[in-house]
Parts: C-alpha cells; sequence; structure tokens
C-alpha cells in the first residue's frame, strides 16, 4: 500500500481514459471481453458470467479494431450544460460483432440529420480526443469516432 | 389462477402539484379509487404501491398514514416507468394465486420540472462524465435511435412520427385528465426545435406529477361489491425484462421484450390484436409509438408508416382505426413515471366498462383494452382487460 501511495503521489498529471474499456497504450484501443463458451462479446473488462449464454467463462480479453460501421444515429440538440450542441450520439458496430456507442465526430450534425441515409452503414474509425481535465490535472480522453475512406 | 378484476379506479389529472407530496397525491388516487369501488380501506388485504424517485421512503406505508393504517402488508415497487404497471401486477397476483380477495395498487410520481432522464456517470469527478463526450445515454438519445433504427430499415419518414404526435395531441382535447390539452398541427411538430433527432419537442412526452390507482378483487368479492356494475376482468398480466439481442447492452432494445410480452398476453387470453378494441401504449416518444405498433402486432412488420397514413392509431370518432392512446398517451397526458402504468390501466377499464370518466371519448363497443409500458434498463408490461 505505501509502495502505490509514493508511485501516486510521485506521478506527474498525463492523459486518463474516461473509460476502463479504453485503454491509450501502445495506441488508443477498446477492449473488450470474449465469452469462451458461446463466442459473444463484451465491451467490459471483466465479467462473472455470460449474459447471452449463462456461461461463467473463462473470459478473454480481446483487443478491438479500431474501424467499425455506423448502425443508427441521432442528432443531440438539448443536452446537460457544459455540452456542445448539436452532436451526433452514433451506435458503431464492430467487426468482432460487438456495438460501441459514442460521438460522431468530423460530421456536420445538420447534413446529416437532412440525409440520415449518409450516416447508415458509414465506415468510421477511432480517435482519442481530450475531452476534460480532471481535478488532479490530467487530460481526460474519450474514444469517438469519424468517418473513415473503409 | 382465479379470476381478478378491477372493482375500482382513480386517477387525478396529471400536471404539476408543487405543493403537494408524494403521499398526498398517491392517497387522493387511492381515495377515489376506493370509493368508486364502493369498499373501504380496511377491506383492502394487500398493498402496492409503485414509485420511481422516492423508492427508499416507504412511499406505499405514508399513503396509508394518510389513507387508514390497517397494518396490512405493503409492497413498494421501483421498476423505471413500468413501476406502476408492475405494482398493478402485484396487486393483481396476489388475487390470482388465491391468497387474497381484495387488493390495492396506487402508482405515484412527482418529477417537478426536471429536465432530461439518464446518462450522467463519471463518479465524484465530472470531468469522467460520459455524456455527450461518448455519446448520449438519454432518454431522447435511446427513442430517437429507436426511431432511426426504423427509418433505416423500412424508409420510414419524419412526417411519420410528427403524425403520431398530431394524432395523441388531438386525442388529449378530450381528456380532462391530461396534462396537455391543446392541438397541434403537422407544421408545429414538424418545425418544433429538435430535441434528439427525429423527435421534436412535441415528440417528447413531459415530465409532471400524478397519481392512480386500482381496487382488484376475487370473483367471490366482486359479486359482492359491485352491485351489478360492469366490472373489467384482467385476462392476462405479463411482465418481461430484456433478453440478449445484439446491441441491448448500448442501445436498449425496446421491441424484443415488447413482443414476448404481447405474445405472451395474447396466447393467456386466447385473444389476437384483431380482438383488441383500445391500446394504451408507452409513447414516451413519438418515435417508441411507432415501433410499437408493429411490436404489439397492430399491424405487420415494416408497416408502421402505412398504418399512420391510413389512419391507424387514430380514434373512429376521427375516421381511424385501431385506436392507440386515446387518452392523449404520455405525450400529452404525461409521463409521471411511477402512475403512468395504472393510469393507463384506468384508461382501459373506462372506456370497457362506459365509464363517465371517458365520456368524451368512448371507444365504441369496446370489449378488449390493451395496457403497454416499457420501463428502460429494461421491463415491459402488458395488460389485456375484457368485458
Amino acid at each position: 500500500m505505501a509502495e502505490q501511495a509514493s508511485t501516486q503521489t510521485a506521478e506527474q498529471p498525463g492523459k486518463k481514459p474516461i473509460l476502463p474499456v479504453f485503454k491509450l497504450e501502445p495506441k488508443p484501443h477498446l477492449v473488450g471481453v470474449k465469452c469462451s463458451a458461446c463466442g459473444a462479446v463484451f465491451l467490459d473488462t471483466k465479467r462473472l458470467a455470460c449474459s447471452k449464454c449463462g456461461a461463467t467463462g473463462p473470459f478473454h480479453e480481446v483487443q478491438l479494431s479500431d474501424k467499425g460501421k455506423v448502425w443508427v444515429f441521432s442528432v443531440i440538440h438539448q443536452s446537460f450544460p457544459g455540452v456542445k450542441t448539436p452532436y451526433v450520439t452514433a451506435i458503431i458496430d464492430l467487426p468482432e460483432g460487438v456495438s460501441v456507442k459514442s460521438n460522431l465526430v468530423d460530421v456536420d450534425p445538420l447534413e446529416l440529420q437532412k440525409n440520415p441515409g449518409k450516416a447508415f452503414g458509414m465506415a468510421v474509425e477511432l480517435v482519442a480526443n481530450v475531452v476534460s481535465k480532471d481535478r488532479q490535472g490530467n487530460e481526460v480522453v474519450a474514444f469517438q469516432f469519424r468517418p473513415s475512406a473503409n | 389462477m382465479r379470476n381478478v378484476y378491477v372493482l375500482g379506479t382513480g386517477m387525478i389529472r396529471f400536471g404539476r402539484y408543487p405543493d403537494k407530496s408524494v403521499p398526498e397525491l398517491g392517497a387522493e388516487a387511492a381515495l377515489i379509487a376506493l370509493k368508486d369501488a364502493s369498499v373501504a380501506i380496511k377491506d383492502v388485504e394487500l398493498f402496492a404501491c409503485g414509485n420511481l424517485y422516492q423508492a427508499n421512503a416507504m412511499v406505499g406505508q405514508r399513503i396509508l398514514q394518510q389513507v387508514g393504517q390497517t397494518g396490512i402488508p405493503v409492497i413498494n415497487v421501483s421498476n423505471a416507468c413500468a413501476t406502476g404497471s408492475t405494482a398493478f401486477r402485484e396487486a393483481y397476483m396476489a388475487v390470482a394465486s388465491g391468497m387474497y380477495d381484495v387488493t390495492m395498487a396506487v402508482g405515484v410520481e412527482q418529477m417537478g420540472k426536471q429536465g432530461l432522464l439518464g446518462g450522467g456517470g463519471g463518479g465524484s469527478d465530472p470531468a469522467y462524465s460520459t455524456e455527450g463526450r461518448v455519446g448520449s445515454g438519454l432518454m431522447p438519445a435511446v427513442f430517437g435511435q429507436a426511431g432511426m433504427e426504423h427509418m433505416r430499415k423500412y424508409g420510414t419518414t419524419l412526417e411519420h412520427f410528427a403524425k403520431i404526435s398530431v394524432k395523441s395531441h388531438k386525442h388529449a382535447t378530450k381528456n380532462p385528465f391530461s396534462q396537455y390539452q391543446n392541438e397541434v398541427t403537422l407544421e408545429d411538430v414538424m418545425n418544433a426545435r429538435v430535441v434528439a433527432f427525429p423527435n421534436t419537442l412535441y415528440m417528447c412526452c413531459p415530465t409532471g406529477d400524478g397519481a392512480a390507482a386500482a381496487i382488484l378483487v376475487s370473483e367471490d368479492k366482486l359479486k359482492q361489491f359491485a352491485g351489478g356494475r360492469k366490472r373489467a376482468r384482467v385476462a392476462a398480466s405479463v411482465l418481461t425484462s430484456d433478453p440478449y439481442t445484439d446491441r441491448d447492452l448500448t442501445l436498449p432494445d425496446v421491441s424484443t421484450l415488447t413482443r414476448r410480452a404481447v405474445q405472451k398476453a395474447y396466447e393467456t387470453a386466447g385473444l389476437g390484436p384483431k380482438d383488441v378494441s383500445l391500446t394504451e401504449l408507452h409513447d414516451c416518444f413519438a418515435t417508441a409509438e411507432l415501433v410499437h405498433y408493429e411490436n404489439l402486432g397492430l399491424c405487420g412488420d415494416g408497416e408502421a408508416g402505412k398504418f399512420i397514413d391510413e389512419g391507424g392509431g387514430k380514434h373512429p370518432d376521427l375516421g381511424g382505426k385501431a385506436p392507440v392512446n386515446v387518452s392523449g398517451g404520455l405525450l400529452s397526458k404525461g409521463h409521471p413515471l411511477g402512475a403512468t402504468g395504472v393510469a393507463n390501466i384506468c384508461e382501459v377499464v373506462w372506456h370497457l366498462t362506459g365509464d363517465d370518466r371517458a365520456k368524451q371519448r368512448q371507444v365504441p363497443n369496446a370489449k378488449v383494452g390493451m395496457a403497454h409500458v416499457i420501463g428502460l434498463g429494461s421491463a415491459c408490461t402488458i395488460h389485456l382487460l375484457t368485458v
């Protein structure tokens, strides 16, 4: 414990992921856990059992692809104080069979509202964006998605 | 299981009651229901109370402290938006099982003018809040995307969703219990500010306060207390949770659990969608109502747009068929979370029994009514009532 505490105090502010499923090193990526019984993949770091088949594991950590396809989205015009609107929230299907929710950036929200079909099935890639600074001065990094070539 | 009947109902107009407490609102509805049933609180053997925002505060007991402390078992129920209907189901099961003959369910909520529901996260440091940074977990986003799925699969348009709002607002003008009783035009709805595309302001239900109550009885007690008055029977009471589906953990799947629930309800009651005279379904957003037309079997898969264009869901007085949310629905009537599930059963019962409280909007010759509720997270209840 003492060793941990001293490590923490010595630590300089740096970058921290917004959620535990998001890893910044060696390059930003999402992780999931895969059920060895049925193959279901969950956007999670650990599980007690599989909600698809009920097996209690073992579960294996898998690195998730940084490319996916937009399933659906919504353009958000009203949100919590401090959240800039309009922005696009989207459900992204990853090739591992798991879906992820995040902001779709580098798109024109109002244009997508006019032509929703443009976003359905759109190829996107993960991008790591700093979204805030925590109380210790660390930059908080979020996973978001932007249009990609394929 | 024994036959169970709704002997009495009570509801206060949904709206804003900043000067009243949650137990007071619940007690008002309970007292109306007791009077309607012609029973006294001493006749009630079990009480299930649905409330969400004071779920840790013994709302049921506090209602009895105003209505009559008879020492009966009280169950406080919390099940998201399906809170009230789950409480009703507890009261139903208590009679159906044979353990009790007279039970009461109350759903009550006081939300005030709070804003958007859901979302958040981030623990104690708001720097880690995910809302608006890794997408939106707020209800408008969830149901916006549910509508977008339908758009993607079937080419449904913004106008289809907007027409639902116009229809339900029109219905609400005939319901004195409705929080809002104003008409809106298609232009009003389509040009209103967008909350979460495709839902505009008038396609989102309001927050509010309200309460509703029901007294349930066995067949013997019906004979004793009903005095020949027409009363509805609970032909099916079903509760489901969200089964595993591919994207459910990312985008709550409101369809699969509804489909399972309604299938079981139809089987239990020996009825089908064609038998249903009126439906009160969970239109927290216009997009939700559209997908539930298909989920509940009111039209075929992919046909909801066509169903709307052909007057589906409209009151027969307006030239419609398969009327849905003649009360005005959550969009107009309001959605005080815990009260909703009991209130929509009240509405259905009133049409089936020719109750004066539905006089201005009576669905002609109503024999079978359906009440559907979804609580996100997720829970679905279906109640089929018959006369």
